[in-house]
């Protein structure tokens, strides 16, 4: 995905003759009515659940007529806005720690030849090209083990918490803002921070002056997909989380395991809502680059 | 001499660079990725103990089990079938959609990539549940068939229905490294074809979509990649009829009494097993397109 709206794929230039001049074809046009079938399957299911977060109906499942009783009752259910709080906490520290650590390691790895780099570099993909139940089982077995550990050394029994949680978000963020800062560490002209070398700037003003505002919106874009990644992480949450530690998505999976209400209705619409005002966001930023 | 030393200090300054922007992240890295990763992998050697503690003597019981008793290899089995099933499916929905979204104008082709991207920021639990109002006994669809007369299907809690979520799940991650391989795709080529005499079906297998590979490949393994080891959508949309992998990792870890870690670490391990595989093929199908 992050291929497909590089600035390099978005500006080349149109060079398809024959096939763009909108030649009205049967192909065509089964082709467009096909799209059109595509793209309501991806956006029904979604609008018909925001639309069923505001149904009279108790089962949320049909239409009986208007109502922002949902809502109000969202905002009154303790546990869940705890649960709010929890995740949006998790998020802003996990997504903190891992856009710093990735920037960094996506500078050593655009800017450096050393050895191993080819064995970091597999370590970095390695959350990408695992399934995630693998992961949170791992960092499961670890925190099992490391407490235990700590437990014999100093006598403190520690617990699974949101601290186990951002660990793991942390974890698997970072290799995501790597890919995101490296691309855009790829765009960039080097003779700029010569340019500045030249003129006298040592190298921590050439990074600050020059280096991390032309990145930016690269580190932006990695934070912001970091934050969302960590939102809606439901798997290594449900691992890590401990008895008493509740997050949104861990709440809602055991609710929606039991049935459909219109209170999970409007705090999915919620959700949704919140997600796709960060695409657009992140979009937005790496289009300015 | 003197510029020996200034080259020296110069180097030793870049190692001291190099070091700081490394060892954080990599740190983190070892510590909470690789390292967990080896414990799992030593456990699935491990034997569980009566309350579920690990007992740390070596068998080969665990994977013994996995692959001889037949709960577990029908699990294995069915998950690496349905993976199959999704990513097929994925990629006879995803190439033609990838294909419409390029031959637009640009100002509609960056919408509609938009429009395919937003689904992957979304909260894939939100986005599984929604069809359960669609599928559940009392929802919509039996709702419009029993108004039109018709007696009610049953749709949700069927392998159907998580196959028809994990496609759902799962398309956006094959239409975007499709599109962004048929973007890089010269469509004068396809000229060139048929002027040579190709019918728009050879032209297609003979020369497009050995030149998108690369995309139809990567798509196949981020598709392939979260199928298999999904516990979610089989549970929403399956109604946990059916065991797949990733439904028995999380029922020995979280919920058995007593849990059976290191069984639960052998199937995660056999799990990476199907993707290295995979992850192979991948390399020579993209590898064999650089030649």
């Amino acid at each position: 995905m992050i291929e497909a709206t590089s600035p390099a794929a978005q500006s080349r230039p149109a060079s398809r003759p024959a096939l763009e001049q909108g030649r009205l074809t049967w192909g065509g046009l089964a082709l467009t009515a096909y799209a059109v079938g595509i793209y309501l399957f991806l956006y029904l299911p979604i609008a018909i659940l925001a639309l069923f977060s505001f149904t009279r109906d108790q089962f949320g499942v049909r239409w009986t007529g208007f109502t922002l009783d949902w809502y109000v009752r969202l905002l009154a259910n303790e546990r869940l806005m705890g649960a709010t709080v929890n995740t949006l906490y998790v998020a802003l520290v996990s997504t903190f720690v891992a856009t710093v650590l990735g920037t960094l390691l996506a500078m050593a790895m655009e800017r450096y030849r050393f050895r191993g780099r080819t064995t970091v570099d597999t370590l970095i993909y390695l959350p990408i090209v695992i399934p995630e139940i693998v992961m949170a089982v791992a960092l499961l077995a670890f925190s099992a083990l490391a407490f235990d550990l700590i437990r014999l050394l100093t006598g403190e029994t520690l617990r699974r918490s949101l601290t186990t949680v951002i660990i793991g978000h942390i974890a698997f963020s970072i290799s995501f803002v790597v890919v995101v800062v490296r691309t855009s560490l790829k765009n960039f002209d080097r003779r700029l921070e010569e340019a500045a070398a030249d003129l006298g700037a040592n190298s921590w003003n050439v990074f600050w002056r020059v280096t991390f505002p032309l990145i930016l919106p690269g580190v932006i874009g990695g934070a912001l997909l970091a934050f969302t990644l960590s939102l809606d992480d439901f798997i290594i949450s449900l691992f890590l989380s401990g008895p008493g530690t509740s997050l949104l998505p861990v709440e809602v999976y055991n609710k929606v395991r039991r049935a459909v209400t219109p209170e999970i209705n409007a705090i999915s619409t919620l959700m949704l809502v919140l997600s796709i005002t960060l695409v657009v966001l992140s979009q937005s930023v790496q289009r300015k680059q | 001499m003197a510029l020996n030393t200034l080259e020296r200090e110069r180097q030793r300054r870049e190692r001291r660079t190099l070091a700081a922007l490394l060892a954080p992240g990599l740190l983190w890295l070892t510590l909470f990725l690789a390292l967990p990763l080896m414990i799992i992998l030593a456990y699935s050697f491990m034997t569980n103990g009566p309350r579920g503690n690990i007992v740390w003597q070596f068998t080969l019981g665990n994977y013994i089990d996995l692959f001889t008793r037949s709960i577990y290899v029908n699990a294995y089995l069915r998950s690496i079938w349905i993976s199959i099933l999704t990513t097929l499916i994925c990629l006879l929905l995803g190439y033609p959609l990838a294909l419409f979204i390029v031959r637009q104008p640009p100002r509609w082709r960056t919408a509609l990539l938009f429009l395919v991207l937003i689904p992957f920021w979304t909260n894939f639990l939100v986005r599984i549940y929604a069809w359960q109002i669609l599928l559940a006994n009392n929802g919509l669809i039996n709702g419009a068939l029993s108004s039109l007369g018709l007696p009610p299907l049953t749709l949700l809690n069927t392998e159907g229905a998580t196959l028809l979520g994990l496609v759902y799940g799962e398309l956006p991650f094959m239409v975007l490294p499709i599109y962004a391989a048929l973007d890089r795709f010269d469509f004068t080529l396809m000229e060139a074809a048929a002027d040579l005499g190709a019918s728009k079906r050879r032209a297609f297998w003979r020369v497009m979509l050995p030149m998108t590979m690369p995309g139809v490949a990567a798509g196949s393994v981020l598709v392939f990649i979260p199928t298999i080891g999904q516990f979610v959508v089989s549970e929403l949309l399956g109604g946990a009829k059916v065991d797949y992998l990733g439904n028995l990792i999380q029922r020995l870890f979280l919920r058995s009494n007593p849990p059976n870690w290191p069984l639960g670490s052998a199937m995660a391990m056999a799990m990476m097993l199907a993707l290295l595989v995979l992850i192979l093929v991948y390399f020579r199908a993209t590898t064999e397109e650089n030649r």
